[in-house]
């Protein structure tokens, strides 16, 4: 076994620790608790955002121990370090650029051999490391033993066993860490190896770049990269070399193209020889909690019925428990602030109290009501993630989802977006590979709302008086079924039909973990008032302005007027001005449509109300051709602020709200042609 | 004892255990199973396979789930019981 190659820096004093910001890097592959681990060393001294001019999220929070104030950053959980994802590539750039002072690697007790991938792969970038080996609990009810100190022996690695879960092991952590930042002279890892073969064309490659490879990457490391067939770091040499520096090197790896298989091979054989003397398996045959759980949660048949059967329980939770506080925050907070505000600006110009009370209250601050439903939904959302069985989840959709072109993971956010759109949006990210982000991001409008559902509730009864039920949930399938015939088009016009892999891993059930699931949720709702305060808020303002200018009343605005031109595409469909205005305003938020419809139709003499005036007023076909037209209409403003924010490009969010607008409208000129094209043949018959 | 022929994972059976044989994919295929554990010679136990949908496997102790397009681009060996 070749000795350690890589550490080159000096030893650092304890003094020096006070000048200068101490930056420990997390680690990790998924499933290892590895942001349990984060939350409990920085709490609520954290950050989230995102990588720079990536879709990735970024942690970073302060652990102050002994006055001494240590920056943590979560990188992204991954398998390994090659260049396959974004995820992987936001990690190792920032262990080799950023240099931090120790890397603390998370590791699942219970799959030690797979984590211990990862570790092979970090060795090699030359930063000291401490194992965290965490959920000790969980393998130990696998009839897994693991002897830390022979492991630490035979890694040459600080290993702190840890159940991070019942915040055991991270004080020890961190205290190892301290050690190591204080002391690198004992800190002497034993190197991975991979097969003699494979190390001979390293050695081979590594002669060829010596001295050639740019700052600051390492030699040894760029030389197996090589040889794996890494994309990023092939391009960055291949471009920092001359053309006859490079073509000896390109020869050696034609000749190999497919070691990556034999190092990752290679690999595995050092880890088991890292593990044999420290690791007691199971006997062979031993039936798990999870596998007799799976046995339901995953069956093709009884799994759908188990996912069926908790969503339905979520719908009701959700809107048995905080439809109720959303109601009254909208009926209470936001129109008594609203006419609290009128009231107290009484004195200043209309415009103002105007601006404050249906601008942005009655925009940003309806949008804000929804809150509570999602807290609810984030909250068992996440508690299904945390015990494990979103995967499952996932496993059963995927045969669903695969005509699509997309597969089991998708259907995650989706889901979401029966709550509301905007989530779930956020959610396509856990989707690997921009292609099916993108087209879920595509998809994901269609998957009717909260609001949505809100107006169907409310305007069925008033038109379809016999069977309000059967209407609503023709419209609801209509609309995943045109998600469905979306998805296919979009994936064959856009994607070229391009296979998505679906590989998952589908972690050991257990028991939730209260913190984590808060600071979820906590994170979450964060980030839905952040769009709420910032974008959202400008599009409210925006929206008014076109609806009150020139004013005095919603008829002679901008707003209105727009109805007023689109009418001649409305008569198509079946839709007057007025209907033609709610659509518009259902832009803002989808639940406006209501209220606009309830101002436009309200006709001043006091003998009808809003609704006896659309029952008289709009024929059923008319109200039909309607509710289908904004059950596919565009997305909301916040839906699409967070399109923007997830996708980084106009032109996708264009081809979304033009397809959707395409859609809609011919499903509505479809509908009332269709019907007028009946009855004239009717009538043509019967005359 | 029958000869041992390599078949993909698409049509291993349910509870049976085989030996990886082959990852028969672009490299992007490959490096992503290598490092859920997926080696040639590494131990695979197929936890559920129904001939149509995506299989669940266990692979160095952890769960993985395969959709049926990766299935085909796996080859494994049966692991016979006398061995």
């Amino acid at each position: 076994m070749s000795s350690s190659p890589a550490i080159t820096r000096p030893p650092e004093q304890f003094e020096d620790l006070l000048d200068k910001r101490i930056t420990v890097a997390l680690a990790g592959q998924p499933n290892v608790g590895k942001s349990t681990v984060f939350n409990l060393l920085t709490g609520l001294n954290q950050h989230v955002g995102n990588w720079p001019g990536k879709t990735v999220e970024f942690k970073v929070g302060i652990y102050l121990h002994h006055g001494i104030a240590i920056e943590i950053v979560d990188l992204p959980g991954t398998y390994s370090l090659s260049a396959n994802s974004l995820e992987e590539r936001i990690a190792r750039d920032f262990i080799i650029k950023e240099q931090p002072d120790v890397v603390v690697v998370v590791l699942n007790a219970s799959a030690l051999e797979r984590n211990l991938y990862l570790v092979t792969e970090l060795l090699w970038l030359g930063v000291p490391m401490v194992l965290g080996l965490n959920m000790v609990d969980v393998a130990k009810q696998q009839g897994i033993q693991i002897e830390s100190h022979v492991l630490e022996a035979a890694l040459g690695l600080p290993v702190v066993p840890m159940m991070a879960s019942k915040n055991q092991g991270v004080r020890e952590l961190m205290a190892s860490v301290e050690n190591l930042i204080c002391d690198l002279s004992n800190y002497k890892p034993n190197m991975p190896t991979i097969r003699e073969e494979q190390q001979a064309v390293v050695n081979e490659l590594k002669q060829l770049i010596t001295g050639l490879v740019p700052e600051p990457y390492l030699e040894d490391w760029v030389a197996l990269k090589l040889l794996e067939g890494d994309e990023e770091i092939t391009r960055i040499m291949q471009e920092h070399l001359a053309d006859e520096q490079w073509t000896p090197i390109d020869h050696i790896l034609s000749q190999n193209e497919d070691a990556v298989l034999a190092i990752a091979s290679g690999r595995y054989a050092w880890i088991g020889r890292m593990m044999r003397a420290a690791v007691i398996n199971p006997p062979r045959g031993q039936i798990s909690l999870t596998d007799r759980l799976d046995r339901i949660a995953t069956h093709p048949f009884l799994g759908l019925l188990l996912l069926i059967g908790i969503f339905g329980l979520i719908f009701w939770i959700t809107f048995s428990l905080a439809s109720p506080v959303q109601t009254w925050l909208d009926n209470v907070v936001i129109n008594r602030s609203a006419e609290w505000i009128r009231q107290t600006l009484q004195g200043s110009p209309t415009w103002l109290s105007g601006l404050l009370a249906d601008g942005v209250i009655a925009g940003a601050g309806t949008v804000l009501t929804l809150l509570p439903i999602l807290v609810v939904f984030f909250t068992a959302l996440s508690l299904l993630e945390d015990i494990g069985y979103m995967s499952r989840a996932a496993y059963v959709m995927d045969r669903f989802m695969h005509p699509m072109g997309l597969h089991g993971k998708s259907c995650l956010p989706l889901l979401i977006g029966f709550g509301c759109n905007v989530p779930s949006i956020m959610g396509a990210r856990i989707i690997e590979g921009e292609r099916g982000r993108i087209l879920t991001i595509l998809v994901a409008p269609l998957v009717p709302c909260a609001a949505r559902l809100a107006i169907l509730a409310f305007l069925t009864p008033l038109f379809f008086p016999g069977n309000p039920i059967f209407v609503s949930w023709v419209l609801v399938a209509l609309n995943l079924i045109v998600l469905v015939i979306v998805g296919l088009v979009a994936n064959h016009l856009f994607f070229h039909s391009e296979h998505m892999a679906f590989i998952m891993e589908l972690p050991l059930y257990h028991l939730p973990n209260i913190r984590t699931i808060a600071m979820d949720v906590w994170q979450r709702c964060l980030a839905f008032l952040h769009n709420a305060g910032t974008l959202i808020l400008l599009v409210s303002i925006a929206v008014w302005i076109l609806a009150s200018i020139p004013g005095p009343s919603i008829e002679d605005s901008i707003l209105a007027g727009l109805g007023h031109q689109l009418e001649p595409l409305g008569r198509l469909m079946g839709l007057d001005w007025r209907m033609m205005v709610a659509l518009l305003t259902s832009f803002l938020a989808k639940e406006n449509t209501i209220a606009t419809l309830g101002i436009l139709f309200h006709n001043g003499n006091g003998m009808m109300t809003s609704t006896q005036s659309m029952i008289s007023q709009i024929p059923p076909i008319s109200a039909l051709s309607f509710l289908v037209v904004q059950m596919l209409f565009v997305p909301c403003a916040a839906t699409v602020a967070v399109m923007y924010q997830e996708l980084k490009s106009w032109c996708w969010i264009f081809v979304s709200i033009g397809l959707l607008l395409v859609i809609s409208f011919g499903f509505g000129i479809a509908i009332y042609q269709g019907s007028l094209l009946f009855n004239f043949i009717i009538h043509t018959l019967t005359a | 004892m029958a000869k041992n022929y390599p078949q993909v994972l698409a049509e291993a059976l349910q509870g049976q255990r085989y030996l990886i044989h082959q990852l028969r994919g672009g490299k992007d295929f490959v490096s992503r199973m290598t490092a859920l554990g997926f080696t040639e010679g590494a131990e695979i136990m197929v936890i559920q396979n129904y001939g149509s949908g995506p299989l669940l496997t266990l692979v160095r102790g952890v769960r993985v789930a395969l959709g049926r397009g990766e299935a085909l681009k796996v080859m494994v060996l049966k692991i016979n019981h006398e061995q």
